[in-house]
């Protein structure tokens, strides 16, 4: 299409299908309109319109998410929620997905979905101090899985490793529903000061529209659209739609950025993420009630021969549009020039509240802002709750290997094997503030000059998830939750990435929607708001749909770093002591899937109101000093947890079985809102546990170098660990 | 006691670096921009690690030919306490003020993980508080810090002194198995002919906190600042 072509090309019913727009909508289109949209305003009402900009299927049961507490700033609607930390300062941050890219292009589908989170948060005038991640690949075996993560862990290194910004934590499964669908959910954090955050909303008519950053080219045109349909055979062919990251560029783009910030020039600020130009032009408008006039020949552009339409889809990375404050357009431009960044003045506020488009001097394009942003469709889809399945008797459940040899294929097994492999490509230390590195329950990263820190962590249980949606939303929130308190972080709020298959499926969505329930009760429970999101639907090949994947992203304060816990045995730990109650659930656990075979059962049931007490008693027992180690029992139960408190301490233990009941469900089971700590002071805990009427037992000692059951049966700590940290190296290292 | 940190474009460990070394001379350093032609009066220089012009030529090569660069190497040549760590290592290689290249790790991968180091050197101006032979602990966190000189090089800075750190194990056992990236003779730190420019890839300005697990790496700027005063 020549550029001129705008108007002459003919808006067919299958142009309309290719843009993803349904009949429905379309006749929405032309309502709005008034008359038949050029192709220009077809691409925009397509970007806007798709899943992922929209949120069309979410939005519904989104809202219901709890999002308020005394601490909270910004909930979601911004780039990235914003908590009060104290001292004038802000937590801000949010997670991503990048995942259709990712597959398709892992390198830089991964490097770009980094780079967009950080944007997200220094738009709002923060620096980002930590990233983590939320990562799902296929089963080990599938002939894609290697190339993927090797791909996916280079990129995420690549781009955040070059901005500087420590990658402290994060998660990884494999699972076979992931083979034709991964998941590359990012995470960010950053701090900024309460005065000085900056928000979208554009204000001052006649103000200028300023874009700078990185030149426009044709990458990515359409990638909304296209994280918003299933995969099929093709998909591959879908590659130039995957942008291209360039970490150099956008490491200056956040000096210049913050350069400016610390000035008193901007009025607005958006990143231009996913749909680039369109999105950030029509949210800023339309948050703040106004019109714009853009003029596309002024965007500087990469590649000749660019049409407003490519220029208003493309999704080139490491920009950022912002409205200025009248004459200061020469001082922001110096600031840009020194980080030898383009600035360009491309448009001015109207009091129309209508985007019109200009290009060189003709109209190219004209629509209202509202309906597009705020009015865009909004589905009820019909959708089936999760049947129940039955809990797992524990009795039922004979051992047929050994405790140990069960803990040794475990400690070995994908789901469990030490992910160093991957977080050594990260570096995890730069800015010198890493507190508690990757490995452990949430990484720690000290606020700037002070003795505070904040601790995050990326959580979801899937296998829980598709077993009981309601449940496994809960246990999402509750394990993220239990993570910040194990390193004496009080928990402040959380992130939401809803990964899931096609929405249009009943099935899938009652997955979608018991999900939301389980987190908006375990939020209001635990008073842990959700503050920002994102929402992945369509994750889907040939049919086939993932596991449903709502990874929450938690953030918690520690008030005083001389108090913090880690979970490694220290040298003058004695007792271990488990916090919570077991119930002996082995349902979805890891038990039964590994050495059992079996992935079936209902999942633990998440009690929130003994997650809280839980949770309080334990933190407060780090904040007095009392407990230096932590770490939650989570995936495989109490003894894989005691296991990696001992390896990562190099400190052997010696466990109790119980007196009565089922030696593998005591292991083993993967039962809710429990911790394990070593104390030189048990006598103290467990009376603290008792007036907090919190469940507390001593399960067995620290000491020597294995981990021993009952004095009998055990395994040494090398070999524990060469089981523990064998497993990825070997397997990355075989031949594809 | 005045120290100044050198910023091109893309460098990311100048937080550290400036921490390192106010906790060092207990004064600000001064910060020096690339763009710059002049240094300002200092003490000790220091070219921190990150991604100069993202690394997209040779790693440190564009930076080493930066206006600022010339008044750096002016002033090593007069004798001034100069170190560059990581990509600042990078840069004084490609900038000639020390011998040698750093190529991609052997394992074709970035490396974050602390590793234990050989102080084979303490008698330099960097080194004077660690006793000879002295096991020491930082992080490293590089993507090209494989050292790699001819052998002639090599065998004149060993010769001379001048191959400061080497990687090693707990023990300072020195060998193929405790070399982490692949360089020559295990080598992660030299010094120049005059002893007063160190290049290393690992960070030492990341241990200076117990709050880092440890702090192995204050010597090295505490031994700067005595050396100079």
């Amino acid at each position: 299409m020549s550029s001129n072509d705008f108007n002459s090309t003919p808006i067919t019913p299958e142009l309309v299908k290719e843009h993803g727009l349904n009949e429905e909508e379309y006749k929405l289109v032309l309502e709005i309109m008034g008359r038949e949209p050029n192709i220009n305003e077809l691409g925009i009402f397509s970007v806007m319109w798709s899943e992922h900009c929209s949120y069309k299927s979410s939005k519904k049961w989104l809202k219901t998410l709890p999002t308020k507490a005394d601490w909270v700033i910004q909930g979601p609607g911004e780039n990235a929620g914003v908590i009060d930390i104290g001292d004038g300062q802000a937590a801000v941050f949010k997670m991503e997905s990048h995942n259709h890219p990712s597959f398709i292009e892992p390198y830089q589908g991964a490097a770009t979905g980094v780079g967009g989170i950080m944007r997200d948060v220094f738009t709002m005038g923060a620096r980002p101090v930590a990233n983590l991640n939320a990562l799902r690949f296929g089963e080990p075996d599938h002939p894609k899985t290697r190339h993927l993560l090797s791909g996916v862990v280079e990129g995420i290194g690549g781009y955040g490793n070059c901005m500087g910004v420590p990658t402290i934590g994060g998660e990884t499964n494999f699972h076979a529903s992931y083979n034709g669908n991964i998941l590359v959910n990012a995470m960010t954090v950053g701090l900024a000061d309460t005065d000085n955050i900056f928000y979208s909303a554009a204000a001052g008519i006649g103000n200028p529209v300023v874009y700078v950053g990185s030149k426009t080219g044709r990458d990515g045109i359409h990638g909304a659209t296209m994280a918003s349909a299933e995969f099929d055979d093709d998909s591959e062919e879908k590659r130039p739609t995957v942008q291209v990251g360039d970490p150099f560029t956008e490491k200056l783009l956040l000096e210049a950025c913050l350069e400016l910030m610390a000035t008193d020039m901007i009025v607005a600020i958006q990143d231009m993420g996913a749909a680039g130009l369109t999105s950030s032009s029509f949210e800023m408008a339309s948050k703040g009630g106004v019109g714009v006039e853009l003029w596309l020949d002024k965007v500087p552009m990469r590649e000749e021969g660019m049409t407003p339409y490519e220029l208003m889809l493309s999704e080139s990375q490491e920009r950022m549009l912002m409205v200025l404050k009248p004459g200061c357009e020469d001082a922001a431009k110096t600031i840009f020039d020194k980080w030898e960044l383009d600035f360009a003045v491309i448009g001015t506020l109207t009091d129309t509240k209508r985007m019109v488009l200009k290009w060189h001097g003709e109209v190219a394009g004209d629509l209202p802002i509202d309906p597009l942003a705020e009015a865009s469709p909004e589905y009820d889809r019909p959708w089936e709750p999760t049947p129940k399945q039955d809990r797992i008797d524990p009795n039922s459940i004979s051992a047929k290997v050994s405790h140990i040899d069960a803990l040794k294929t475990l400690i070995a097994s994908p789901d469990l094997a030490s992910r160093r492999w991957i977080w050594e490509q990260y570096d995890h230390l730069v800015r010198g503030n890493t507190i508690v590195r990757p490995g452990g329950d949430a990484g720690v990263v000290r606020v700037e000059g002070t003795n505070k820190g904040l601790a995050a962590t990326t959580d979801c249980t899937p296998r829980y998830v598709m077993a009981d949606p309601v449940e496994g939303g809960k246990q999402a929130v509750a394990e993220a939750y239990r993570n910040l308190v194990a390193t004496g972080a009080k928990p402040l709020a959380i992130t939401d990435n809803m990964n899931f298959g096609n929405p249009e499926r009943p099935r899938i969505m009652g997955q979608f929607v018991g999900a939301c329930q389980g987190i908006g009760e375990a939020c209001i429970a635990l008073d842990f708001p959700v503050v920002s999101g994102n929402v992945s639907l369509y994750n889907e090949t040939n049919g086939v749909g993932i596991m449903p994947t709502p990874a929450i992203g938690g953030v918690g304060l520690i008030s005083d770093l001389g108090h913090h816990a880690t979970i490694g045995i220290k040298r003058d730990d004695s007792a271990l002591i488990m916090i919570g109650a077991a119930t002996g659930e082995l349902g979805q656990s890891l038990y039964l899937k590994t050495i059992e075979g079996r992935e079936e059962g209902a999942p633990p049931p998440v009690d929130l109101g003994a997650e809280k007490r839980a949770g309080t008693l334990v933190r407060e027992l780090i904040e007095l000093g009392l407990v230096r180690t932590c770490h939650d029992i989570a995936d495989g139960g109490l003894l894989v947890t005691v296991a990696e408190m001992c390896l990562a301490g190099n400190i052997g233990a010696d466990l109790h079985l119980p007196e009565a009941g089922s030696e593998v469900a005591w292991l083993f089971g993967e039962d809710q809102g429990r911790y394990v700590i070593a104390t030189r002071d048990p006598d103290k805990v467990l009376n603290a546990a008792g007036s907090a009427n919190v469940a507390a037992v001593i399960i067995g000692q620290a000491g020597g170098d294995s981990v021993v059951i009952d004095g009998g049966d055990k395994v040494s700590l090398s070999e524990l660990r060469e089981l523990n940290e064998g497993w990825m190296p070997s397997f990355m290292a075989e031949a594809v | 006691m005045k120290s100044a940190v050198i910023l091109f474009p893309g460098i990311n460990r100048e937080n550290d670096a400036i921490a390192a070394l106010k906790q060092a001379t207990g004064t600000e350093p001064t910060l020096v921009w690339h763009g710059d032609t002049e240094l300002p009066k200092t003490d000790i220089i220091m070219v921190p690690g990150g991604f100069s012009y993202g690394d997209y030529l040779r790693c440190g090569a564009m930076a080493a030919k930066s206006p600022i660069m010339r008044a750096v190497a002016e002033r090593a040549k007069q004798g001034v306490t100069t170190i560059g760590v990581c990509n600042g290592f990078q840069i004084l290689t490609e900038a000639g003020l020390l011998p040698g290249a750093l190529m991609r790790n052997a394992s074709l991968k970035f490396i974050c993980k602390n590793t234990h180091l050989k102080v084979e050197n303490a008698e330099t101006r960097f080194t004077n508080l660690y006793g000879a032979g002295e096991i020491v602990e930082y992080p490293v966190a590089h993507h090209d810090g494989n050292y790699f000189a001819d052998s002639d090089t090599l065998d004149r800075l060993e010769g001379e002194g001048r191959v400061v750190l080497r990687y090693c194990d707990v023990d300072g056992k020195v060998d193929p198995a405790t070399n982490l990236n692949g360089s020559q003779r295990n080598i992660a730190g030299i010094i120049n002919e005059a002893g007063n420019v160190l290049g290393m890839m690992p960070h030492p300005e990341n241990a200076i906190d117990p709050l880092h697990g440890g702090t192995d790496g204050r010597n090295l700027f505490k031994s700067m600042v005595e050396a100079a005063s």
